[in-house]
């Protein structure tokens, strides 16, 4: 059985990832992306990968990364979950540099590592291992083409076989989309010229599922996260709202729905921890931890944000509060890379209870 | 540091699994310190962590050792050891440890009363001194396996002139003492898997108290933590009540319809989520003693069961209409799982009753792991025979 707890040096990631978080994120910018979508993220990201190293962690040494893997990956996505950090390092850190991994590049990873440029895997948000088709022609939505620089496109190339292209910036169209969370835009992207190939054939079709495993592997720590600061932030308030001369947290009806949150979370943990763990060691059940994750993990987060969103009554319901903004990403990461139900589909085939 | 594997070789070579006789075996294991890797030297244990016994369970299980009998022993085994080593006093720890992992002495709980169910520290059963002894009075329910066991763990109350949680002191008691008198107790199910445990006159040792006079609320929760992890415990993937869904499924296409594969699947999820957070949890308890997380566990083992086995009568309706038989019966040992799916319903309903009811169980969690503020509680910081019963 995979290691499900976390190690000291994971936590001390974590604890570094919080602080720099704390100095660098300013509590309104997640509210304020909705009314001034084009604002300057750059430099939080750039910041973050100067600081920790963050872009290049799942790089190796020989190529500018810290070596890191999966486990340590997990934990900075649970941080930037509780956040919602606006920085592209589930989509380019972890998805677009999986798949240059898997294909065996040793051109963009060492610029990607030092945090300078970004890139971004061009698929539609909702594709997930196993279930993508090749693009063919303008493509959407896409998470994490705002503001990248390198775009990686699977594509139909001769005789029907699959090749994944690399772009420049110059030589793609990206058309931004008014997106439910606007934390981490969505766009359309169309690309123009020939690109430049990375893989071609089997090693391209197993450079785009490697990409999308990990992305489905390590999204469900930042829903782990996010869940997280949605039952905290919620039991703080519970504490210090008075009504009938009582803090609303010791009336049982609350004090069972946060239990019960409670109880979702340690569920919730324990399988992002497995996702992630299968991923770190290779280990054969990989796909079944990815897919239950995904089933798991992305209700648990909404559920979580729709929570505290009513338990903290009328205050929840407004711009100034962040909790929507927990809710919004809540419901886009339930739809990201693979629904739920979509999941529990693909997971009846690895498991052997096949539908009728 | 132990070489763990060098001395399951050494073990194994001296006590062949296939030839040796459970009992035997099994208090060979203990000796060599197998039983529980994380109990002390010569208690059972090498001061491992707890996370390692896996490498022994895993390694004897290849080699098809005999195992302790969990379905006869599980309060010996879960709930009487862990306890006995932390409170325990090192002449009980040599006396007993051994022949619960050996399972030749047979345990049994008398917590539960009549009157205090989940409220346990409003225990009436009363604990009076006379010289070196205990007179015990009272009665106890819910006391699985009673008929079968050989020693019982007590809660009593020894002053009630002080807070309900104050004046309770915790012993052991032979089961076989004159005094007790065991009335099976018919449950939902026709089976009398339960008992009433009536207690007159019963005398025991001073030395069979289990931590101080008074301390006894301290110890019982030892005791109940343990109790929820063991619950709460899964062991292999489709392990409890989805198994017998799961193979259901696979060999009978029958009962294959879009719907019952959604919700098969929402329960295979579940279920195998809940079982990693309890390996994560025991992953976790080290050499620590299970804390209120525990709590959370139990918590989820009682709604799957009962919600995954009410799903099993309505995959095969014809079956879940008939019953394998009303008569009643005291088993030997508790099974949630024996018999038909009708049974595994009923007696599923148990789950968030027994062990502290799922409720308390939130309650548990929301005030000593989340914070927040206790329930109004009238009794408190008031002696236990002014509160009113």
């Amino acid at each position: 059985m995979t290691d499900l707890l976390y190690t000291d040096i994971e936590e001390s990631l974590r604890s570094s990832v919080r602080s720099s978080l704390q100095r660098s994120l300013d509590d309104g910018l997640a509210a304020r992306l909705y009314d001034e979508p084009d604002t300057d993220v750059g430099p939080l990201w750039r910041g973050l990968a100067e600081q920790l190293g963050l872009a290049g962690l799942l790089v190796p040494e020989r190529l500018g990364g810290s070596g890191a893997g999966p486990r340590e990956a997990a934990v900075v996505l649970e941080e930037l979950g509780r956040s919602v950090a606006p920085v592209p390092f589930l989509t380019s850190a972890v998805i677009a540099t999986s798949a240059l991994l898997s294909a065996g590049d040793e051109e963009f990873l060492p610029v990607l590592s030092a945090g300078e440029r970004t890139a971004v895997l061009v698929l539609p948000w909702t594709a997930r291992r196993g279930a993508w088709a090749a693009v063919d022609g303008a493509v959407g939505p896409v998470a994490g083409a705002v503001g990248a620089d390198l775009f990686l496109v699977p594509e139909q190339g001769e005789g029907g076989v699959t090749s994944l292209r690399a772009y420049e910036a110059d030589d793609v169209e990206v058309e931004p989309i008014t997106s439910l969370d606007m934390t981490r835009p969505l766009a359309r992207v169309a690309t123009r010229g020939q690109g430049a190939e990375v893989a071609r054939g089997a090693p391209a079709e197993a450079a785009v599922d490697a990409a999308l495993g990990a992305g489905q592997a390590l999204l469900a720590s930042e829903q782990l996260g996010l869940a997280q600061w949605c039952l905290e932030t919620t039991v703080e308030y519970a504490k210090t709202r008075v009504q009938f001369a009582r803090p609303v947290g010791s009336f049982q009806a609350i004090k069972h729905r946060l239990a019960d949150l409670y109880l979702l979370l340690v569920n919730t943990q324990a399988a992002a921890r497995y996702a992630a763990g299968t991923l770190a060691d290779d280990d054969p059940d990989q796909q079944v931890a990815q897919s239950l994750a995904q089933s798991f993990c992305s209700d648990a987060a909404v559920h979580a944000a729709e929570e505290a969103l009513q338990l903290h009554g009328g205050i929840g319901m407004t711009w100034e509060h962040p909790v929507h903004t927990r809710l919004k990403r809540a419901k886009s990461d339930q739809l990201a890379l693979g629904t739920p139900e979509r999941h529990r589909d693909d997971l009846a085939d690895l498991v052997d209870l096949p539908a009728p | 540091m132990v070489d763990l594997q060098q001395r399951l070789d050494q073990f194994l070579a001296e006590h062949d699994p296939t030839t040796t006789g459970a009992r035997e075996f099994l208090g060979a294991q203990h000796d060599a310190g197998l039983a529980w890797v994380h109990f002390p030297d010569g208690l059972g244990g090498l001061g491992l962590s707890r996370g390692r016994q896996a490498e022994v369970d895993e390694r004897l299980e290849a080699v098809g050792a005999p195992r302790p009998d969990v379905g006869r022993n599980s309060i010996g085994l879960g709930m009487a050891a862990p306890t006995m080593l932390a409170f325990g006093t090192p002449e009980m720890q040599r006396r007993h440890l051994r022949p619960i992992f050996a399972c030749t002495e047979i345990w049994c709980q008398l917590f539960s009363e009549p009157g205090a169910g989940s409220d346990l520290a409003a225990v009436a059963t009363r604990a009076v001194p006379d010289g070196d002894e205990w007179v015990v009075d009272g009665q106890k329910v819910w006391t699985s396996g009673a008929h079968n066991a050989d020693f019982a763990i007590l809660v009593a109350r020894t002053d009630s002139s002080v807070p309900k949680h104050a004046g309770l002191t915790y012993f052991i008691v032979d089961m076989t003492d004159p005094g007790i008198e065991i009335r099976p107790l018919r449950q939902i199910t026709g089976e009398a898997e339960f008992n009433e445990v009536f207690l007159s006159g019963v005398r025991v040792p001073d030395r069979n108290r289990v931590g101080a006079v008074g301390e006894g609320w301290k110890v019982a929760t030892t005791t109940l933590n343990n109790e929820r992890v063991a619950i709460g415990a899964g062991n292999d993937r489709e392990a409890g009540q989805i198994g017998p869904v799961t193979e259901r499924w696979r060999r009978d296409p029958s009962v294959r319809t879009p719907g019952n594969h959604a919700e098969l699947m929402q329960w295979w999820v579940r279920t195998e989520v809940t079982r990693l957070a309890g390996e994560r949890l025991r992953q976790g308890l080290a050499v620590g003693q299970p804390g209120p997380e525990s709590s959370a566990m139990k918590l989820a083992f009682a709604q799957q069961a009962q919600q995954v086995s009410g799903f099993a009568l309505e995959l095969a309706p014809e079956e879940g209409l008939t019953y394998h038989d009303w008569s009643m019966v005291r088993p030997e040992t508790g099974s949630f799982l024996g018999h038909g799916p009708g049974f595994r319903y009923l007696r599923a309903k148990g789950n968030s009753i027994e062990g502290g009811t799922s409720e308390i169980m939130r309650n548990i969690i929301a005030e000593r792991v989340l914070g927040l503020p206790p329930e109004h509680r009238p009794d408190k910081g008031i002696a236990f025979k002014d509160v009113p019963r």
